[in-house]
């Protein structure tokens, strides 16, 4: 580039995904320093993706509020929900983003015994989860309550699935990724597939939090 | 085995959608065996198919929307030529068919030209305007595009096998429901469009990370190129929109395949909360494909009338008021639907707002080319004729805007000439400009202008012919999606829209030929200074097509419109900067993660739309397969050596340095 002045020496603005050891470690990516490192776009990157996401989630809330009274005769989420089941998968998913932050500790200290067994909890607590819901979904079908039976149903299903199927598409994420740090160690680029992850497992808590107050604490209330 | 699939799903009986499926199923055969005869095809897979190179991803978005744009005009041509001869007649196309061309047309046009055409833009352009070498993600940028090719595949897919929807190219329900169309068109449309959906989902995100975190040592905010400004409002508005229309058509596919009971009339289903979740995306959809349209515009009136961009920060600010406001006019779809006349006026507000910061631009674009030393050259007359049909789109979208008028109004023609006339006449035309302003930097030559005008003028005059008459028909009560009608007063309106059709047909052969003759006639018009257009921003510093990483050296930027500072810099030291020093640089791999997941999203998607369960399994093993080989992956770059760097780059030197001094010894001329 014929107008360039800088200094050329050593290519300090790397764009992200070269040599993060070599960025500008101070490039915030917001004009002065140039392209911000690898670790910054990856992370905003995903966030961007989070917020996606969230916002998809939203969509399926606004449905849920709009049908949430809509039982056409069927049953009503007083009579269908169990809070005492509800309370169990929130201790399950809490202490399953718990786990995975020791994880994340243990991913920092480069232990690899210490952060397949953290993963390993996180990932057992999650299945653990993931089996009372479904425990919860059979339990409401059986009773003649299924996704058909009435609009409220299919809106508390699908939102309540879908958090569901993230959980479960993580769950093959935390695998592949525990795979990953046993094959391949902890390099650069397997730690930010992990920082991926964990935010992607807290953000699901979040979400859970949502559906925990919105759709059981209120459905049982009113 | 097969699910609903039978040998009944190809319409033997139906002459029409069979020719056209053969048509299509054997020129793609035909094109396969001519690229493997020649030879080309490990070229093709080797820099494009497996390409993580922005620009050559680029080029095939732009290519994937200009032969869309053939078939998505095809439908047009079909459905003007039906309504011509449909005078107190059946005409030639039954109203099952003609319920799919329609759909069709729309979906096509909306999705798979003007998306890809506009996306195709926007990777060509943003990270050469950001000074940067690739976009945040490379491999995910060749998965978005593979993914919104799936999608077009599967579209056309229904042309031979089985069929299309009938239910328009939003499908609203109950018509689209199970219960009112069983046939397989439907889930055609609903899986085509989640799988290009998430597609553009992952490019929106690429390109916000990109210009958020991705620019040039000195590239701040207010020195950001428009059309980069606006790229990152349309890909704000795809984060926050795509995510919506991909629950919405979730919901409408779990109503279709497990009795789910969101839209239908039972159960307590609700259609109408239909409309409001798919305009949420839709409303903002419009913006997404007319704000980077706008940024075009704004890169080429600045050029061709060799000033800066007239009141920067205003377009800046009016681009973002855009962005939001987008999300805030929903309702103005269908003010019909009762929800009292509070909520309506305060859309109908909303709506009409959104015509002021447009019109902050309109004007910007005016005082830039006042005072200026105006070039028409194509792109210009796009520009120009853009704001002019733009404009009379616009005002009949305020008018649609005032409740009462669109109680009236709504689902006429009128409302189909609204958005034509703002679709084609913004984000087409701006399209087409891009194009023609850009095509020199993607392939080293520029397009013939003397054909390129007569294509202008063959589209402009066209256009007019076409939807100006569709303005009276909405105001003589004439409805949209007519298959026929009987009333006398609305023929001779219906047959101009026709010949209206057939002009624009003509503009598009107009502008096959101007490509053909260009490609044929390229050596004389190679384009060796990479500027051809006097350029004001960074892609016009990189050689003509840019070498893989664009910039040798990083460009330092100094100021708005930093390419036009460092001319103005070399022209006054009378030399370029002295050469900097060549390090080796890493680019990344071209990986075929892209078009293996596109080959796994087609087969899940035909397998769901025909019901045939161990095939969606099969699919999806091999997604996350494919998903599992790329993370294993240890060598994602590879190193192009300082030489080649230097060599590269010297040449790009020295055809600056011969222009300079050309330029140099033509002003000397000009004061003496």
């Amino acid at each position: 580039m014929s107008g360039a002045t800088i200094r050329a020496g050593h290519d300090p603005y790397r764009i992200g995904h070269r040599h993060p050891e070599l960025a500008a470690p101070d490039s915030t990516g917001h004009g002065e320093g140039g392209p911000a490192p690898q670790r910054i776009v990856v992370a905003y990157g995903f966030w961007i993706f989070l917020l996606s996401d969230i916002v998809m989630f939203s969509a399926f809330f606004a449905t849920y509020a709009v049908l949430h009274g809509n039982t056409a005769g069927g049953p009503t989420a007083q009579q269908l929900f169990d809070l005492r089941n509800t309370g169990l998968e929130t201790i399950f998913l809490l202490a399953s983003s718990f786990a995975c932050g020791i994880a994340s500790l243990a991913v920092e200290q480069r232990n690899q015994m210490f952060t397949q067994v953290a993963l390993l909890i996180t990932g057992l607590l999650g299945l653990g989860f993931l089996l009372l819901e479904l425990r919860e979904f059979h339990n409401f079908i059986l009773r003649g309550a299924g996704p058909g039976r009435s609009a409220f149903l299919t809106a508390f299903f699908t939102l309540v699935g879908c958090h569901g199927l993230h959980i479960t598409c993580g769950l093959l994420w935390l695998g592949t990724m525990m795979a990953q740090f046993l094959a391949k160690g902890f390099r650069p680029y397997v730690e930010r597939r992990f920082m991926c992850f964990s935010l992607f497992w807290h953000a699901l808590d979040i979400i859970w939090v949502a559906i925990f107050t919105l759709v059981y604490l209120i459905g049982k209330i009113t | 085995m097969l699910g609903k699939l039978t040998w009944d799903a190809i319409p033997f009986d139906q002459p029409i959608p069979l020719a056209a499926g053969a048509f299509v199923v054997f020129s793609m055969l035909g094109m396969v065996i001519f690229l493997a005869v020649r030879g080309y095809v490990p070229y093709l897979w080797r820099e494009w198919i497996t390409s993580v190179d922005h620009k050559h991803i680029g080029i095939m978005y732009c290519t994937l929307a200009m032969v869309m744009l053939l078939r998505g005009f095809i439908d047009a041509l079909m459905m003007r030529s039906q309504q011509a001869l449909a005078y107190r007649a059946p005409g030639y196309l039954p109203p099952e068919h003609y319920d799919q061309i329609f759909s069709a047309h729309g979906t096509i046009m909306i999705f798979f030209v003007a998306m890809p055409f506009v996306i195709g833009l926007m990777n060509f352009v943003v990270p050469l305007q950001l000074g940067v070498r690739d976009v945040a993600f490379p491999t995910l940028n060749s998965v978005g595009f593979w993914l919104t090719a799936a999608g077009a595949l599967l579209i056309n897919m229904s042309l031979v096998v089985g069929e299309f929807s009938r239910a328009g190219w939003l499908g609203f329900p109950p018509l689209s429901e199970l219960k009112y169309s069983p046939g397989v068109g439907v889930d055609y449309y609903l899986w085509a469009l989640q799988i290009s959906g998430v597609g553009t989902l992952m490019t929106g995100i690429n390109f916000v990370t990109t210009i958020l975190k991705m620019r040039a040592p000195g590239m701040s905010y207010t020195r950001m190129p428009m059309f980069c400004w606006t790229a990152l409002a349309s890909n704000l508005l795809i984060v926050a929109a795509f995510p919506v229309l991909t629950a919405t058509f979730a919901m409408l596919l779990l109503d279709r395949y497990c009795g789910f009971h969101f839209f239908t009339n039972e159960a307590g289903g609700n259609a109408m909360m239909y409309m409001n979740l798919i305009w949420i995306w839709g409303h903002p959809e419009v913006y997404i494909l007319v704000l980077p349209a706008f940024g075009v515009y704004s890169e080429v009136v600045a050029t061709f009338s060799s000033k800066p961009l007239f009141g920067y920060r205003s377009m800046v600010i009016a681009t973002m008021a855009i962005c939001l406001l987008a999300f805030m006019v929903w309702l103005h779809h269908f003010f019909t639907m009762g929800a009292g006349a509070d909520v309506n006026a305060i859309f109908g507000i909303a709506s009409m707002i959104i015509a002021v910061p447009t019109g902050v631009k309109v004007f910007n674009w005016l005082f830039t080319m006042y005072g200026g030393r105006v070039r028409f050259s194509v792109a210009m007359h796009w520009a120009i004729g853009f704001i002019i049909t733009f404009l009379i789109g616009g005002m009949t979208g305020v008018l649609l805007a005032v409740p009462p008028a669109d109680f009236v109004l709504h689902n006429s023609l009128f409302l189909v000439a609204h958005f034509h006339n703002v679709i084609i006449g913004g984000v087409l035309f701006g399209a087409f400009a891009g194009y023609t302003y850009w095509f020199p930097k993607a392939f080293g030559f520029t397009l013939d202008e003397r054909l390129g005008k007569i294509a202008f003028w063959l589209w402009i005059v066209g256009f007019y012919l076409a939807f100006m008459p569709l303005y009276v028909l909405g105001l003589l009560g004439m409805t949209r999606r007519m298959q026929h009608f009987d009333r006398p007063e609305w023929y001779p309106w219906v047959l101009a829209a026709g010949v209206g059709a057939l002009v624009i047909l003509c503009g598009i052969f107009v502008m096959i030929a101007q490509l053909v003759v260009s490609i044929r006639t390229r050596d004389q018009r190679r384009e060796p200074t990479g500027d051809p257009w006097d350029g004001r921003t960074l892609e016009w510093a990189t050689p003509s097509p840019p070498p893989e990483f664009n910039f040798a050296v990083l460009p330092n930027v100094k100021g708005e419109e930093p390419y036009w500072g460092m001319k103005q810099r070399a022209r006054e030291a009378t030399r370029l900067t002295p050469e900097p020093e060549y390090e080796p640089l890493h680019m990344p791999r071209n990986s075929p993660t892209g078009f293996v997941t596109a080959f796994f999203a087609v087969v899940t998607g035909f397998a769901l739309i025909w019901h045939i369960w161990w095939l969606v399994a099969l699919g999806l093993l091999g997604a996350y397969a494919t998903f599992v080989v790329f993370a294993w992956r240890d060598e994602s770059e590879f190193v192009i050596p300082a030489e080649e760097v230097a060599r590269i780059d010297r040449a790009n030197r020295a055809a600056r340095e011969a222009y300079l001094t050309q330029s140099q010894s033509q002003t000397q001329g000009q004061t003496i």
